[in-house]
């Protein structure tokens, strides 16, 4: 339906076969240029400024944890790592629980106004986000919810429902009428049948909005840099700057802070890539 | 879905409760119906669409009145100017340069991403093993935060550092360049930072585009004896115009709000002299950090309308066909 996961089904068709030696040194170009400078971060960790300073491109020689350990031990990256963690679940349950009751309603209920209420939420895809985040804080400060977990966790369930809603709704809409009246004579209304029909049904659909929710809050950066001033608030990306400006000239230990925040990222991409890319796809196919 | 629905079925087959139900019951059952329909519409659909006029709505309109003050965000504002925040904004150079790097980084990204991604994915759409691996390399950049990869850019490009060695070890020294504080060198530097993080993104988008082509169109050019460039050439792309158009579309709107790279990688005296900063990096030093609301409102407003209406030109006159099927439902899905 609406996601397209990359492993495209004609692979299925025509066996891989070993490529042309060109075809690998391309592909290899590519991955080189891509993941090499973030080797470079990690591996870079395991040295000490010194040797960085003297070599800029070399190997550790001997290895060094101490960076790494530094970092764990002594620096706020626990909080921190939490802090972006009770941040991104929020907004992932947020956008989820939000966007697909709206576009239950959206897809499954037919009233006056249906196309025109989806049309104002899609409007929002058109909406410059950045823009608006002057008067945003401004309103938060206002609201007193500046320097709350909330400051973060509304605006952006805010700003991801539009597309939530616009990959939810055509995959609510194609399940089949059948089951709604099947749902109806057992006495279940449209509730119940959102609640033990469609919910299910529609899991790896809202697996891939709550992913790319997620991502995107785990990556955040300008909102929580204004209404997140307390630093037991920060998120990892605040703490990454603040870290990377507090100890410039510790090279080593921003390697390996820069590193460690990258790991969670990297790590989910590995996991979820399939729903990442496959929701991205959709969402642009509709 | 609703009872007009329903009644549109066809009568035979089986009968089924609710069609049986249905016709027998009396009016004030059928109207106690609508109403509970409607209170599942506004149960429903009110929590998102509070949050969603209350944080990204709302806000713009405030941005509007406050920019026709001189402000200080203390209090409420009071002192009225009018319009004198944006002709101020129009006549200070930083704000001109930004505007100017927000053009460059829009062109950029359209001319070198662009044909780079194209290339890439149709190195990665060929049938080899190991593709599934250097699909997924070709993309991590993409999903990492946008101020991880701004830190590691601004210590791998320190003058001394990385990128200056390696230059140097393969007899390219005399490229070398205050790469972050030559202040004409630093928007270049930025726009090659933005294309390794973004690039990515694009080869996604293209590579669905690309499963979409039916191999049958294909492997018929390559019976009629067409090479695999030709057929890329003749076949592919043209098939590929959608998606092609959607991603200039993301891109261009994300390329007129960037924000995060920017603001780390640069030095904020390199951005204070107008060599590196956006729309969006001057509206949070003057508005956020100089604490000028009034000012930074008026930015935010200007930014907001160059966005909103480059969005609406690029939908009116470039996507128009293509859109229906991504923006206003299902009118072009196969």
């Amino acid at each position: 339906m609406t996601t397209h996961p990359v492993h495209s089904p004609s692979a299925g068709r025509r066996p891989l076969s070993w490529g042309t030696p060109l075809t690998y040194a391309l592909a290899l170009a590519v991955a080189a240029v891509s993941i090499t400078p973030i080797l470079y971060v990690v591996v870079g960790g395991f040295r000490t400024t010194p040797q960085i300073v003297a070599d800029p491109a070399g190997l550790p020689d001997p290895w060094v944890f101490d960076n790494y350990a530094r970092v764990l031990t002594q620096s706020n990256f626990w909080r921190q790592a939490f802090n972006s963690a009770v941040v991104a679940l929020g907004t992932t349950l947020g956008v989820v629980v939000l966007g697909l009751s709206a576009a239950f309603v959206l897809a499954r209920y037919v009233f006056r106004g249906r196309e025109a209420l989806y049309t104002f939420f899609t409007l929002g895809l058109l909406f410059p986000a950045g823009a608006a985040i002057l008067p945003l804080y401004l309103m938060l400060r206002d609201l007193g919810l500046v320097n709350s977990y909330y400051a973060v966790i509304l605006p952006q369930v805010a700003f991801q429902l539009p597309l939530t809603i616009v990959i939810l709704r055509p995959f609510l809409a194609a399940i089949p009428r059948e089951l709604e009246d099947a749902a109806a004579i057992d006495g279940a209304g449209r509730i119940g049948f959102l609640w033990r029909i469609a919910l299910p049904l529609s899991r790896p659909a809202l697996v891939t909005v709550g992913v790319l929710a997620f991502v995107a809050s785990w990556n955040a950066f300008l909102l929580p840099l204004l209404v997140l001033g307390d630093v037991n608030l920060h998120t990892l990306p605040l703490g990454v700057q603040n870290f990377s400006s507090q100890f410039s000239t510790d090279t080593a230990g921003v390697l390996a802070f820069t590193s460690l925040a990258m790991l969670p990222a990297l790590l989910f991409f590995t996991l979820a890539e399939r729903h990442i890319v496959g929701g991205l796809q959709g969402a642009v196919k509709g | 879905m609703t009872s007009a629905n329903q009644t549109r079925n066809p009568a035979g087959g089986v009968a089924t409760p609710p069609a049986a139900r249905r016709p027998a019951a009396p009016a004030s059952s059928r109207r106690a119906e609508t109403r509970r329909k409607w209170y599942e519409i506004i149960g429903l659909t009110t929590p998102a669409l509070a949050v969603y006029v209350m944080f990204v709505l709302v806000p713009m309109g405030f941005a509007v009145y406050y920019s026709l003050f001189r402000w200080r965000g203390v209090g409420p504002p009071t002192e009225y100017v009018g319009l004198r925040n944006y002709v101020l904004a129009f006549g200070d150079p930083i704000f001109l340069d930004a505007l100017r790097n927000n053009a460059i980084i829009v062109a950029g990204s359209l001319l070198i991403q662009g044909p780079l991604a194209l290339g890439i994915a149709l190195l990665l759409n060929r049938h080899f093993r190991g593709r599934a691996l250097f699909r997924l390399l070709a993309f991590v950049p993409y999903v990492l935060a946008e101020v991880t990869v701004g830190i590691m850019w601004k210590l791998l490009l320190t003058d001394g550092g990385t990128v200056d060695a390696l230059l140097r070890s393969v007899g390219l020294g005399g490229l070398v360049r205050a790469w972050l504080a030559d202040l004409d060198v630093v928007i270049w530097t930025l726009l090659f930072v933005l294309t390794w993080k973004y690039v990515g993104f694009a080869i996604i988008l293209l590579l669905a585009g690309l499963s979409n082509v039916p191999q049958e169109l294909t492997e018929a050019a390559a019976i009629d004896g067409a090479g695999w460039w030709q057929t890329q050439r003749h076949v592919t792309l043209p098939l590929l115009g959608p998606t092609i158009r959607i991603w200039m579309f993301l891109s261009m709107i994300g390329a007129l709000q960037v924000f995060d790279v920017v603001w780390v990688t640069s030095v904020p005296a390199v951005r204070s002299l107008g060599a590196s900063g956006t729309m969006a990096t001057y509206m949070v030093d003057n508005g956020f950090f100089a604490r000028l609301w009034g000012y930074g409102n008026a930015v935010a407003v200007i930014l907001f309308v160059i966005s909103f209406v480059a969005a609406l030109l690029f939908q009116r006159f470039i996507l128009r066909r293509d859109i229906e099927g991504a923006i206003t439902g299902r009118a072009n899905r196969p």
